[in-house]
């Protein structure tokens, strides 16, 4: 359980202190599935519409509005369509759907239903990344309970429509949370991206309509559809609505999850929620929305709100909601190598960019750090981030790309500070471990 | 029939294959599922996945070589997994590290002599506002100092013992 701040607005999270919510029991005592109630009286036209009008848009990291997504799907389809769960949350930085999956499952598994509702499927599946084996095996409860229930199956509650959801485990791969590396992995293959179009929303998994949603964004529906999506849209800016998760983490005393409105100021979220800068020490750098996002000095992220629009504008993200903050004690060399070795270790090696150049990358930047590094090496990994831009199939090659050139772009003086022999001036004790 | 899995083992593959619109969907969670019962993806157990399957033992092996949770060799009763990711590298994830090599006498990806513990280095566990992080097996260990990790170790240590007598 884990109790409001004072400044949260608990609206997806609005059961993470209500004890034995997770139960069918607790979930049905909170106004569980009234949301499905009342989208049975809905057509699929106007639940795609209240989606619409929330502003809602991808919890997962990309942002796109999700009731556009929505109503990409064709309506008559010869093959059957798919409601997908993305919970293979693992874009370092990002620990919020943990939260959801495990104090309230029944929040998804209602927004599932009425996405298939919304669409015209009668299959889903929560694709839980492996790591979260007490998860995986919690949703299979809260599954097994929904359908002796009767909300899954067959003609739920008799009301003429069928839908059944199996969660599904991954097995560790970083990649599988792109979308269509997901479909892939659930199709029982390698975790590889496909070429776009076409797009999930046309050809998914086993080449149905498919929609694929992020955790949050499906826990979102339940209380846009009981409330109505103008009751989201008024928490944030225009275009920006509703509140959403953020996993604040690194340099601050207190670390922790928290709900707040879009276009929330991220320095009330560091000093009232975060309690402030760790050991008083001043804030250099800040990873706005995981790890795959451009870092922003400090001057700049000071001033931050943080809503999708407003954090584009400094040319970042607000990406998958993870906030980390890095104290001017941090060795931005060694922040670069080490999200350079987890995109090296990610890349599924299906496009060549990607492959080779997070491992030369990976390469420059251990030589630079261990004080091997040479003038030419800063502009060299300048121009190999530069070419794994925008060159490949998926966005993980884009992930290892941007926060590399903003740290590079920022920080120059910190890797002039590491060349020609000179011990990282940060007194690091070691080198981030050998690739494996 | 030849299976190195047990009768309740088996039963949930039938289950699991049943869940989707293809069989072969199903490849991932029997491998993660053998795994855990097994200890490893032995010979024995691939080869059963590809005939349950109708696979060839190729193309399931192509397969567990793609994610890092599966292996294809033993690892400790305890596998103990560090997180050195941006969030724990930030509240002493590497520190971490270095203090189970030196408290369990191994490097990265190896395991101790008497089998209880193996080591390895993972990447993000999804545990970013509890940093720094350790998964034994599936269980998390949150928001560690090496005091701490020594604490847990040790109950696991303990386990080991009990179990062993």
């Amino acid at each position: 359980m884990t109790k409001p701040h004072p400044l949260e607005t608990r609206v997806v999270s609005r059961r993470f202190d209500q004890p034995g919510a997770h139960t069918l029991a607790g979930y049905l005592a909170s106004d569980g599935f009234k949301a499905l109630e009342k989208a049975f009286g809905y057509t699929p036209d106007a639940i795609i519409e209240e989606v619409k009008k929330s502003g809602l848009r991808g919890r997962g990291g990309a942002g796109f509005p999700t009731g556009m997504k929505w109503s990409f799907v064709p309506k008559q389809s010869p093959r059957a369509k798919y409601v997908l769960c993305n919970a293979d949350e693992s874009e370092p930085g990002t620990c919020k759907d943990r939260l959801i999956l495990e104090y309230d499952p029944f929040a998804i598994i209602e927004g599932m239903i009425i996405a298939g509702l919304a669409i015209g499927a009668h299959r889903g599946y929560i694709y839980i990344r492996g790591e979260y084996r007490y998860l995986i095996d919690r949703m299979e409860q809260a599954l097994q309970e929904a359908r002796d229930a009767g909300y899954l199956g067959k003609n739920i509650r008799g009301r003429g429509f069928d839908f059944e959801i199996h969660a599904h485990t991954g097995a560790g791969a970083y990649e599988c949370g792109e979308e269509s590396a997901l479909m892939e992995s659930l199709e029982g293959k390698r975790g590889i991206p496909r070429l776009k179009p076409p797009f999930p929303a046309v050809s998914g998994y086993m080449g149905g309509p498919t929609i694929i949603n992020n955790v949050e964004t499906l826990a979102s529906v339940p209380p846009i559809i009981i409330n109505g999506g103008d009751w989201f849209a008024a928490f944030g800016p225009p275009k920006n609505g509703g509140t959403r998760l953020f996993c604040l983490s690194g340099h601050v005393n207190n670390q922790g999850v928290f709900e707040v409105p879009l276009g929330f100021p991220l320095r009330r979220m560091i000093e009232e929620m975060g309690g402030g800068m760790r050991n008083g020490a001043k804030m250099k750098a800040l990873v706005p929305g995981g790890s795959s996002t451009p870092l922003l000095p400090a001057d700049v992220a000071w001033n931050l709100n943080l809503d999708f629009d407003s954090v584009a504008k400094t040319g970042s993200f607000l990406g998958s909601g993870g906030i980390v903050v890095l104290d001017e004690n941090t060795c931005m060399v060694k922040f670069a190598l080490r999200i350079i070795q987890f995109y090296r270790h990610e890349s599924c090696g299906w496009c060549v960019p990607c492959r080779e150049g997070t491992s030369w990358l990976q390469a420059s930047l251990t030589r630079v750090h261990d004080g091997g590094g040479r003038d030419a090496d800063i502009d060299l990994m300048r121009q190999v981030s530069e070419n794994i831009l925008g060159r490949t199939f998926c966005a993980l090659g884009d992930a290892a790309a941007m926060p590399t050139i903003s740290i590079l772009q920022h920080w120059r003086q910190e890797f002039v500070d590491h060349l020609n022999g000179k011990p990282c001036p940060y007194g690091a004790k070691t080198s981030v471990a050998a690739a494996h | 029939m030849e299976t190195p899995f047990s009768q309740a083992l088996e039963e949930r593959m039938q289950a699991l294959m049943a869940r989707y619109p293809a069989r072969r969907s199903a490849l991932v969670p029997m491998l993660i599922y053998a795994q855990d019962e097994v200890g490893h993806l032995s010979p024995a157990a691939v080869k059963r996945i590809a005939t349950l399957l109708g696979e060839t033992e190729l193309a399931v092996r192509e397969v567990i070589g793609y994610y890092s949770m599966l292996r294809t060799e033993p690892a400790g009763r305890f596998h103990v997994q560090v997180c050195t990711n941006i969030s724990c590298l930030l509240r002493g994830g590497d520190e971490l590290m270095e203090h189970c090599q030196h408290r369990l006498g191994i490097a990265n990806r190896e395991t101790t002599g008497d089998g209880v513990f193996s080591l390895e280095e993972v990447e993000c566990l999804g545990a970013c506002s509890w940093a720094p992080a350790v998964q034994v097996n599936y269980d998390f260990h949150q928001e560690l100092t090496p005091e701490r990790l020594d604490q847990v170790l040790d109950a696991y240590a303990a386990r080991a013992k009990a179990g062993a007598q």
